[in-house]
Order: C-alpha cells, then structure tokens, then sequence
C-alpha cells in the first residue's frame, strides 16, 4: 500500500475529463441481444431451440385462427366455405359460432328487448368501481359506489325500485342507531342494536313497506328470473359479489383470529378450517341442494343467491389467511405505540395496522381474487349457465354440434382478459403504495 | 457515555410540587412463573425528572410500560392522575391519552406521513378539529425542530429526526406525563445528542418524566432522582449528585463502576 500511495501522493491532475459515450457493442439492444440470447453455445442452442418451437406452435395456430370464417349460420356451412377457399384438408377456425352466439355468451338467455338493462348496469359498475380502485377519480363519485348495488341489483332482476330502497333504509336505520344512539347507550350496545335492528326490519317490515309503496306508485322494470341469466353476465355477477363481499368479511375473520376473546378466536379458526378444506364443488352443491332441507320450508332463496354466499364464504375464508399473514408481518411496536396514544381496538386497526398489513397482502388477495373469478366456472355443475355452461348447450343445438376450440378459445381469452387486468391493478397499487409510503 | 456540555441546563422551571402523578404500590408481575417486578413502589411526584438505570432484564421497561398498561399486572396497583390501572377499558384508554410514550425503535406509523402521525391521535382520540390538530402539530415539529419534514414519510428521515418526530407526536396529545423507554439506544452517537437535547427542553418546560436510559449524562445533568433497579426490584434510588459519587448497594457499585469505567 505505501508503495502506491508514495506515487499517488505526488499527483495533482490538471484537466478535468469530459464524459464519453461507452463503447457501442455495450449498449441498446445489440448488447442485451448479447447478453440475453447469445451469451455462450449453450445459450445459442437454447436460443435457436426456443425459436423453432415457438414457430411450431405459431406456424399451426396462426393460419388456422387467421383462415377463421366469421360469417356461416351453421357448422355445417362453415365447413363448406372452409373447403372452397382453402381446399378440403387446410384447418380453420369457425369463428361464425361466436359472431352468431356472442349475445348468448354474454348474457345467456336474458330477454333480447332488455339487453339495454345489463349494459346499463354494466357501465354504473364501471363507474362505481372507478373511485374505489383510482384515488385520482373524485371521492364524491363514492357515493355512487355505495348506491350502485341496490341500482344495479334493480336492473338487472327487475321488479319494482321500492324493494331496493325498502332494503337501503335497514342500513340508514343502523347508521342512525350508530351515530344518534351511541353517545346515549354505550358503543357496544349500540353496535348489536345497530346490526339486529335493522335484520328485524328486513325480515319483517321491509317487504311489506315495499309492496304498499309499490301499490301506491309502482316504479316497476319487467321481472327476470335468475333462470334466464347466463354467460359472462353470469360469471361476473357471481364473481364482482364474491370479490366485494369475501374481503370485509375475510379481514373480520383474520382480525377474529389474532383475536384474545375466546368464542371468536376458536369460531374464526374453525370457520375458516372447515370453509377451506373442503372443495368449493361440494359447498356449490350444498348451496343448491341441501340448503333447501335447513331452510324453513316454503323459503325460496334464489339459487345465484346462494351460489354467491356461498363463493363469498369460501374466498373469505381465503383472504382471512392471506390478511393474517400481513397482520403478523407487522412489528408489534406498531400495535404498541397505537394504543400508547390511546386508539381503542377498532382505531387503531383502522388507522393503524390494517392499511398496513393489506398492502403487504395486496398480491395474496388478488390472487385469491383471481382464483375466485375462475371459479366461478364450476357453477356449470349446478346447472347454472355460465360461460362453459352455454358453450354444451350451443353444441346441444343441431347448427354447431361439434364446434369445441372456438368456444373454449374465446371464453379462455375473455377470462384471460380479466385476471390479466386484475393482476395488472395489483401491481399498479404496489407500486403506487410504495411511492407514497417509502 | 455521552455530554450533553453544549450548554447549562436551565433548571429554572424545573419544579417538583407535592402533587402526585403517579403512585405504584406493591405491584408485582410475572411473565409466566418468572417473576419479573418484585413488589414495587414507587411514588412520582408532579415535576419529577427519573431516570430508571439498571442492567438488561432488571425489569425497567417492563415497569414503565405498565405505566400506560402495554403489560398487565398482577398484583397490587397502580394510579395514574388519580385513576386507578384496572382492567376497565376506559380507564386505560383515559391514562394512555394523558402519558406520553416514546420507545427504543420510534415505532412511527411507516404509512403516515410525519404531520399526520403527529394528527393521528389528537383527531380521533381528542376530536380535535383536522385544522387546528396541525397548527399543534406544526408547533410541536418546530420545537423538535424538523418543522421542514412534515410532509415526508418517516422512511425517509435518519434515526435521531424520526425519534424527535415520535416525541412531538407524544407532546401532540398534550400528556402530563412522559415516560422514555431507551430513547437512544437505536440510534448514532451523533444522533443521540439531538434527541437528548429535545429531552433536555422538555424536562426545562416541568415535564414529568420517567426515563429508562443509559445516557449517564443526561441522568446528572436533568434528572432530580436515579432508581436502580436489579432482578425486578428497586435496589437504590437518590440524588443523582449521591446517586454515582456515593452509591449504596453492591449491585450499584458494581453496575456503575461496568458503565463509567471505560
């Protein structure tokens, strides 16, 4: 080391240097070609061999989506264009069974005349989703969020519009209790008072309340029965409703885990036990079979109603995990300083620790989310019509007996489209979480 | 051990009355079957600076973090301005409210920004208005003088800035008390100094202050009683001055001559 420092020691340097570009085989994409592709034989090989099987697949898939015919009325005829353009042997897709079926894969058999009613309802769920998932999006747009199930609810089943307002009145009536009543009788007597009431009046006052206003002014869209639904209208509903419901009710069950009262602890690990280790096949058939033999007789809770509590307790469930697992990932001087400043329980988990564990258990719950929305196929076996569900009762028709890989191509592609969409918003929310809180 | 020899200490306002702040009797506690707190007593007059020294697993923390209830007792009691630590849930969250806490890792709210972890508490647990919680916020951030900070991220500041943020978040609350539990152990030497100098104003306004600490030097110079404590008991407590020139008990001799005599 002396050695080199009594040389350095002498040196003053005169002129600065200025930057220079580095060499050119060192940067763009003639480097990261180098680098990636051919770095080695190895990686040569493995380069060449990748290339040829991704011209195997392409060279068979692409001629035959491209050739599709888009425009036949049956299978049969389909064929025959096929072996007049392209001669007898050459593949190609009949893409004519979507363009004649679309409306029936996206809403099943919803009356024609009504279509307008789920497309409306489609774009209000677009634009109450909107605030919920963008902070940039108005937070006065909220309200439509909340509004927007009783309305959305109303569209698409029909019926008379004092059923929907009927119910939101059992959630004013809480709110009021929580906000007029609690500084009169203590909080936790207002909160059980807060959830019974309300479930009295919508089990006794509620449907009569609606039928007298209705008889007054009606207010009424034609009644769709749940039969008539089907397709991706189907998939969704089932699938938004789960995602909405299971993650309130997931948190509570994962805060119910970490919790020290006894009955709820022991209650919030046996639920989510037995809800996740059973497979969701059984509890559909549960939801449509044996629900009716609990249920008092002359009960007739509708069957996409059921499927949906019952998808909603599975992923809850689910989420109550994944939500546990951020809440442990926490330090415990977060809890402790949160109650040294003096936030009760529901403050603090609030304000605290769950914006905190929920953004550690982003990717787990979208995932959750992901798998619940794929799901929501396996109502075929319960015989509602989902997208799988009408893709056999289209073959079932003598026109396209036989079409398969369309179908299941496009429905694959739509359902791609959604989870691709949702994992993309769960990296988007990461990043942007980890911008605001470095 | 590290000075604290910027400047005098202005022990002007530094007043102990007869009131008093807190009375510990005969409290006991176990971890388990380990008996951590043996029959402590202690009484806490308005005014008091503490400093609580001892060697690691003495049970001091252990102590002031009953104070504000993060560990339970089991026998004997505590009060706190008068109230009794019970198990009823309103008393604890009254006491928490009116005593401050600082800990060794700040433990700041990471997803907060620095003015809101000093409003937190002042709007949802005072119903303080939004507006006037950060005027308060803002006066406290320039006392600790960090008042440029406020809109960062705690992350984002060294150690010694986020434990000043954590005692303006405490002071926000206006608390009578303030109790310290090892305020600089995490941090820089160079940091430490900052974070004393905080504690040394605070004490200079008549805070009430129990301090778990190493910082001998700030035991001298603003503390009016040390408390030793040993295997979950108060072993000796005095006079700092008569604290180290004099100390009584074997196991102070010993604990002291361990950390003065390097």
């Amino acid at each position: 080391m002396s050695d080199t420092h009594a040389q350095t020691v002498a040196y003053v340097r005169d002129t600065m240097l200025d930057q220079q570009d580095p060499p050119l085989n060192q940067t763009g994409a003639v480097k990261w070609i180098r680098e990636n592709l051919f770095s080695g034989w190895l990686n040569i090989l493995l380069t060449l061999l990748s290339l040829w099987v991704i011209y195997a697949a392409l060279s068979h898939l692409l001629p035959w989506a491209l050739r599709g015919i888009w425009d036949a009325s049956n299978l049969s005829q389909c064929r025959e264009i096929i072996a007049e353009l392209y001669g007898p042997d050459k593949p190609a897709a009949c893409w004519a069974v979507l363009a004649e079926r679309w409306p029936q894969l996206i809403f099943g058999f919803y009356p024609k005349e009504l279509y307008w009613r789920p497309i409306l309802a489609f774009l209000i769920f677009l634009a109450a989703v909107a605030p919920v998932l963008f902070s940039s999006v108005p937070r006065k747009m909220l309200w439509v969020s909340a509004l927007a199930p009783f309305v959305l609810f109303w569209l698409i089943w029909g019926g008379s519009l004092w059923g929907p307002i009927a119910a939101i009145l059992g959630f004013v009536i809480g709110w009021a209790i929580l906000t007029f009543a609690a500084p009169k009788i203590g909080n936790l007597i207002s909160v059980i008072l807060a959830i019974v009431v309300p479930v009295i009046y919508w089990l006794t006052l509620c449907g009569p309340l609606a039928g007298a206003l209705a008889s007054v002014v009606p207010l009424s869209l034609q009644t769709v029965p749940t039969q008539n639904m089907g397709g991706f209208m189907l998939a969704t509903i089932i699938g938004v409703s789960g995602i909405v419901l299971s993650l309130p009710l997931g948190i509570l069950l994962a805060l119910g885990r970490q919790s020290d009262m006894f009955i709820i602890n022991k209650f919030s690990v046996a639920f989510i036990e037995i809800i996740r280790g059973v497979p969701l096949i059984v509890w559909l058939f549960t939801a449509s079979l044996l629900l009716n033999y609990f249920l008092p007789p002359g009960t007739n809770f509708d069957l996409m109603l059921r499927v949906i509590i019952m998808v909603t307790l599975f992923s809850a469930a689910y989420i109550a995990e994944v939500v546990r697992g951020g809440l442990a990932a926490l330090p415990k001087g977060q809890y402790e300083a949160a109650d040294a400043l003096g936030l009760d329980y529901w403050k603090s988990m609030r304000l605290i620790i769950l914006p905190q564990a929920l953004k550690i258990s982003i990717p787990g719950i979208v995932n959750t989310f992901i798998g619940l929305f794929k799901d929501t196929t396996l109502v075929v076996f319960i015989g509602l019509l989902d997208p799988i569900g009408l893709s056999n009762s289209i073959r079932a028709t003598t026109d396209w007996n036989g079409v398969y890989w369309e179908l299941f191509v496009f429905i694959g592609l739509c359902f791609f489209i959604f989870c691709f969409s949702m994992g993309r918003y769960s990296l988007f929310l990461e990043k942007k979480l980890r911008r605001e809180h470095r | 051990m590290s000075e604290l020899a910027t400047r005098e200490v202005d022990r002007s306002q530094m007043k102990v009355s007869d009131e008093v702040a807190i009375q510990i009797s005969k409290m006991n506690k176990w971890y388990g079957t380990f008996h951590v707190l043996r029959d402590i007593d202690l009484t806490v007059y308005r005014g008091e600076r503490i400093v609580i020294a001892g060697p690691s697993g003495s049970g001091k923390s252990t102590m002031i973090r009953c104070i504000n209830r993060l560990e339970e007792h089991q026998a004997g009691s505590i009060m706190v301005d008068g109230i009794e630590l019970s198990s009823d849930l309103k008393n604890i969250d009254k006491i928490r409210s009116e005593v401050g806490m600082c800990f060794q890792h700040f433990n700041l709210f990471p997803h907060l920004t620095i003015l809101e972890n000093c409003t937190l508490a002042p709007i949802w647990v005072r119903k303080i208005p939004k507006k006037q919680a950060e005027e308060t916020a803002m006066h406290f951030l320039e006392k600790v003088k960090i008042p440029e900070q406020a809109n960062k991220y705690p992350g984002q500041l060294s150690g010694g800035q986020q434990q000043r943020v954590a005692i303006a978040r405490s002071l926000c609350m206006k608390p009578r008390i303030m109790l310290f539990d090892e305020p600089t152990s995490a941090l820089d030497p160079e940091m430490i100094k900052e974070v004393l100098d905080t504690m040394v104003e605070l004490a200079e306004e008549g805070m009430t202050m129990l301090c778990v600490t190493h910082e001998m030097g700030f035991a001298r110079q603003v503390a009016n009683r040390v408390i030793f404590m040993d295997a979950g008991q108060i072993v000796e407590q005095n006079e700092p001055e008569e604290f180290f020139n004099n100390p009584q008990h074997e196991r102070t001799k010993l604990f002291l001559s361990q950390i003065l005599g390097h």
